[in-house]
């Protein structure tokens, strides 16, 4: 790699020790992903036994009860093992580049929260081969259930604590870095809308993790010292946990989406060759569906028995998300009206993400409507829809993410005919997958079933089709990954024309040490 | 299926097209909707679903109809200078006040038809349902039929889910004893849980209520046609949350009363062989077929268990061991573990007959035989 300006030395330890000790934010940023995608291939697989299981009709490849553990450790992989790992990772190459920072704020603690990442997602996959196996409680949770299974509950309650752990040591160092390390004149509405969705996801992340490894911990004191939070018998409520988890898990959703929209609010404008719709809204709009996101928990509870009034609150508050939600959509829209629009990879999966998340922000309405989702809660609606935003709304930004910022990271561009390929094949299988499920659900088949009633044979046989498409077609982007990591044709310090930002200042691949010397923004 | 149901013709053309834009799959022979509601809410509900989806159909073509022109008209090749512009005041008050306009015209409507939901008041007919593992108990607390109370388990044989047998036209949707109510009556369902949360969910009749441990909670529903209408449980409630459908049969009034004749004589008829003092070969018959809904589920047919959340029960101490802590497993269950108490659910003779049966079948060869009186004797 380039020597840096000032000639203050590159050096660092080669070999594995320059990744067991590195505290330089670009190698740990680099762990984060190659970590993320290892644990997306890992649920993804999880995901394929899933599908293949409900191919047909009748038991062929899992056992009931290992069915359900395989659904529980997919939904727990993909968010806390591939999606969040993921942002955090793309936070750690770009914040710092993008804010004129030399480096995170605590260059230890960041290396600690990665390799967190390790024990606990060791945990989890070693569950499935405990006594009793992995909790089959789905991810939330829910106790009684969850007190009822074996030691793989524990092994998923300590695995919980240590990814908690990690993600708010992770915060707490992008916001540090958001807020004291920028280069002098990158005031706080000039930072680039990624860094500035982190810095709201951040204090997500430190409001709610805490909320979750409360509510483990007392399954696991429920479990094994007596008490009786959520037994009845005792004087506890099943559903206060659903309560607690729920005022955790809604934020936790928008943790998953933010960054991705703060993704999305720099490709766009990169390939519209225009500045930014409405930036300041953007980050209002970004403000305020964080804060609404803690007020609208209940919607998740519907069906568990809450007063009318209740239903009724958490209704109105959930419709109401649409509105800032609605205001980003309509700012890319304007972004891109009257630009100069060309369609990278990038692009293609910024456009569709816009496309998929709108649909799975019109699902997410039709489920708010509390007396349409008493019919269909619990369902493969409910299914298809987080999966809309979710996959289509994490994942793609996510793709979008890598490649626009490949070329940086590596020096190199990408295979641009073979991303858009990945791009069509991930687009087309992903629908094949999830929008049938919709159908299931109107229908009436509920989730995490490991078997199924004949009428809904059809729509599971296309899904799982869709699904190993899906799955196979993420190979392609390794391949895409690690050619464009070994040559290709060299990029520069801007490959993109309409990018704007700190971070295309410096030399593609971007040197072990950057901005040691603060630029100046004016 | 089922085909759709009459009202509202304009929303259901929308929606229709609108399925067909978005689907590759929306074809005739596939189901793309509700099933048919068969109570007045359900078709409120179908109506609703309709109409949300004509106003998201109506949002899609607006805002996918500007970026799609946006896309063609505006990229590099059509030539052209990219604007500079990047904020309009008035525009954006605008799409920020009209999406609250509209989320208006749609929370009204959603709220009208709530509160008829919640209403659960006035019922003709109440049943408590509660929710086992992994099973339902019904038992009738008020109105005609007021005393009935039965178990509902899955009819599907293991070799259909197996794949050993062709599966029959309701795979895992049929039970040995559906829910059987009136039509035109208002049923209202308490539900609740005897172990982990489970939920009572039947579509076509627009009902979906969890089932919480240690509490109760209601709905209710007021069938407007006779049928036979299936649903499943919808909260994950273990290894068995697949195989514990709800069959409600919707019959009319004469069929009703006949129907509760026939369980009150059943009732009479159970009640007389308390005294009876039964053979081993009898015990054993009753026995395996009380073991087959009740236990294999866990134990499995072989005995076997599936350790250590399901322990063997062949060769097992408690099977092969003394009566006294058999019989109290059996009837008060094991705290904190999947074993549930029987005590409610089983007569004094099942009990007495599934006893017996798991300590001579397999290689439990103890050769003891329960009598019903021994349990009654027991129970407090």
């Amino acid at each position: 790699m380039n020597a840096t300006a000032n000639g203050h030395s590159d050096h660092r330890p080669s070999g594995w020790r320059r990744w067991l000790t590195t505290t330089n934010h670009k190698d740990i940023g680099t762990l984060y992903l190659w970590f993320s995608f290892v644990m997306f291939m890992l649920g993804g697989i999880m995901a394929l036994l899933i599908r293949a299981e409900l191919f047909q009709p009748g038991l062929q490849f899992l056992e009931p009860e290992r069915f359900n553990q395989i659904v529980t450790l997919h939904g727990l992989i993909m968010v806390f093992g591939a999606i969040m790992p993921a942002f955090v990772g793309f936070a750690n190459w770009m914040i710092p580049l993008q804010i004129g920072a030399s480096d995170m704020a605590f260059g230890r603690l960041n290396n600690w929260s990665f390799w967190l990442l390790i024990p606990a997602s060791l945990l989890l996959i070693t569950s499935l081969f405990v006594p009793g196996g992995a909790a089959g409680v789905g991810w939330t949770l829910y106790p009684p259930l969850s007190v009822q299974m074996g030691i793989g509950m524990d092994l998923t309650i300590f695995a919980v604590h240590i990814l908690g752990i990690s993600s708010i040591l992770g915060s707490i160092n992008i916001i540090t870095t958001v807020l004291n390390l920028r280069a002098p004149g990158m005031t706080m509405m000039k930072i680039p809308m990624f860094t500035w969705t982190w810095l709201i996801t951040a204090f997500l992340v430190i409001a709610v993790m805490p909320v979750f490894a409360g509510a483990v911990t007392m399954i696991l004191t429920d479990r094994h010292f007596g008490t009786s939070f959520f037994s009845a018998a005792g004087g506890g409520d099943p559903i206060l946990y659903q309560h607690v988890f729920w005022f955790f898990g809604h934020p936790e959703v928008y943790i998953v989406i933010l960054p991705g929209f703060g993704i999305i609010s720099q490709v766009v404008p990169a390939f519209s060759r225009k500045p930014l719709f409405g930036y300041t809204s953007m980050v209002y709009a970004t403000g305020s569906i964080a804060i609404l996101g803690f007020f609208v928990w209940g919607h998740h509870m519907f069906t568990s028995g809450m007063p009318v009034t209740a239903q009724l609150f958490y209704m109105y508050a959930t419709m109401l998300i649409a509105v800032p939600t609605g205001v980003k959509v309509f700012n890319w829209i304007a972004t891109m009206w009257r630009g100069q629009l060309t369609f990278e990879t990038p692009m293609l999966f910024a456009l569709g993400f816009i496309f998929l998340f709108v649909m799975g922000g019109f699902s997410g309405l039709v489920l708010a409507m509390t007396a349409v989702d008493v019919q269909m809660h619990s369902t493969y609606y409910v299914v298809a829809h987080f999966h809309y935003t979710m996959v289509a709304g994490a994942l793609f930004s996510a793709f979008a993410a890598v490649y626009f910022w490949l070329p940086k990271w590596t020096g190199h561009m990408y295979d641009e005919k073979l991303a858009k390929l990945h791009f069509w094949l991930t687009m087309i299988f992903f629908n094949v997958t999830f929008f049938v499920q919709h159908f299931l659900g109107l229908a009436g088949m509920p989730r995490r079933i490991p078997d199924y009633a004949l009428q809904f044979a059809d729509f599971n046989m296309i899904s799982s089709i869709g699904a190993f498409g899906l799955g196979l077609s993420q190979l392609l982007f390794l391949y895409i990954v690690i050619v464009c990591i070994k040559g290709g044709a060299p990029a520069a310090a801007k490959p993109w024309d309409g990018a704007e930002g700190l971070e295309w200042e410096v030399p593609s691949p971007a040197p072990h040490h950057t901005w040691e010397v603060q630029p100046v923004v004016k | 299926m089922s085909k759709q149901a009459q009202p509202i013709v304009v929303p259901r053309l929308a929606t229709l097209w609108a399925l067909t834009l978005l689907s590759t799959a929306a074809e005739a022979a596939y189901e793309v909707n509700f099933q048919q509601p068969a109570t007045l809410v359900a078709q409120e509900v179908y109506d609703l679903h309709l109409w949300m989806m004509a106003i998201c159909a109506i949002i899609f073509c607006l805002v996918f109809g500007v970026m799609t022109y946006s896309l063609i008209k505006h990229r590099r090749a059509s030539g052209g200078a990219a604007a500079r512009f990047h904020e309009n005041t008035r525009v954006e008050m605008l799409w920020t006040a009209i999406p609250v306009v509209i989320l208006i015209g749609m929370a009204w409507p959603v709220t009208k038809t709530l509160l008829v939901i919640r209403d659960s008041s006035n019922a003709d007919i109440t049943i408590k349902v509660t929710g086992y593992q992994w099973k339902w108990g019904y038992d009738y607390l008020k109105g005609e039929g007021e005393g009935i109370r039965f178990m509902s388990v899955l009819a599907t044989p293991q070799d259909q889910i197996d794949g050993k047998a062709p599966k029959g036209e309701h795979y895992l949707l049929e039970v040995d004893r559906p829910l059987v109510v009136p039509v035109n009556k208002k049923i209202r369902i308490l539900t609740t849980s005897n172990d982990v949360i489970h939920s009572w969910y039947v579509p076509a009749l627009a009902v979906q209520q969890d089932a919480v441990t240690g509490f109760i909670r209601d709905t209710w529903f007021r069938a407007e046609r006779e049928g036979v209408f299936r649903g499943q449980c919808s909260q994950l409630c273990g290894k068995g949350h697949g195989y514990m459908p709800i069959v409600v049969e919707v019959v009319s009034a004469e069929k009703y009363a006949a129907w509760i004749a026939k369980q009150q004589q059943e009732m009479v008829a159970g009640a007389e062989d308390k005294d009876k003092v039964w053979q081993l070969a009898e015990l054993m018959q009753r026995g395996e077929a009380v073991y087959g809904k009740n236990c294999s589920a866990c134990h499995q047919p072989t005995g076997k268990g599936i350790p250590p959340a399901f322990p063997a029960l062949d060769g097992s101490k408690v099977a092969t061991g003394p009566k006294a802590a058999h019989i109290a497993t059996v009837l008060n269950g094991r705290p904190g573990t999947a074993m549930q108490a029987f005590a409610a659910q089983l007569s004094d003779t099942d009990i007495a007959a599934v006893i017996t049966y798991e300590r001579n079948a397999w290689s439990n060869k103890t050769g003891d035989v329960l009598q019903p009186a021994e349990i009654k004797a027991v129970r407090r």
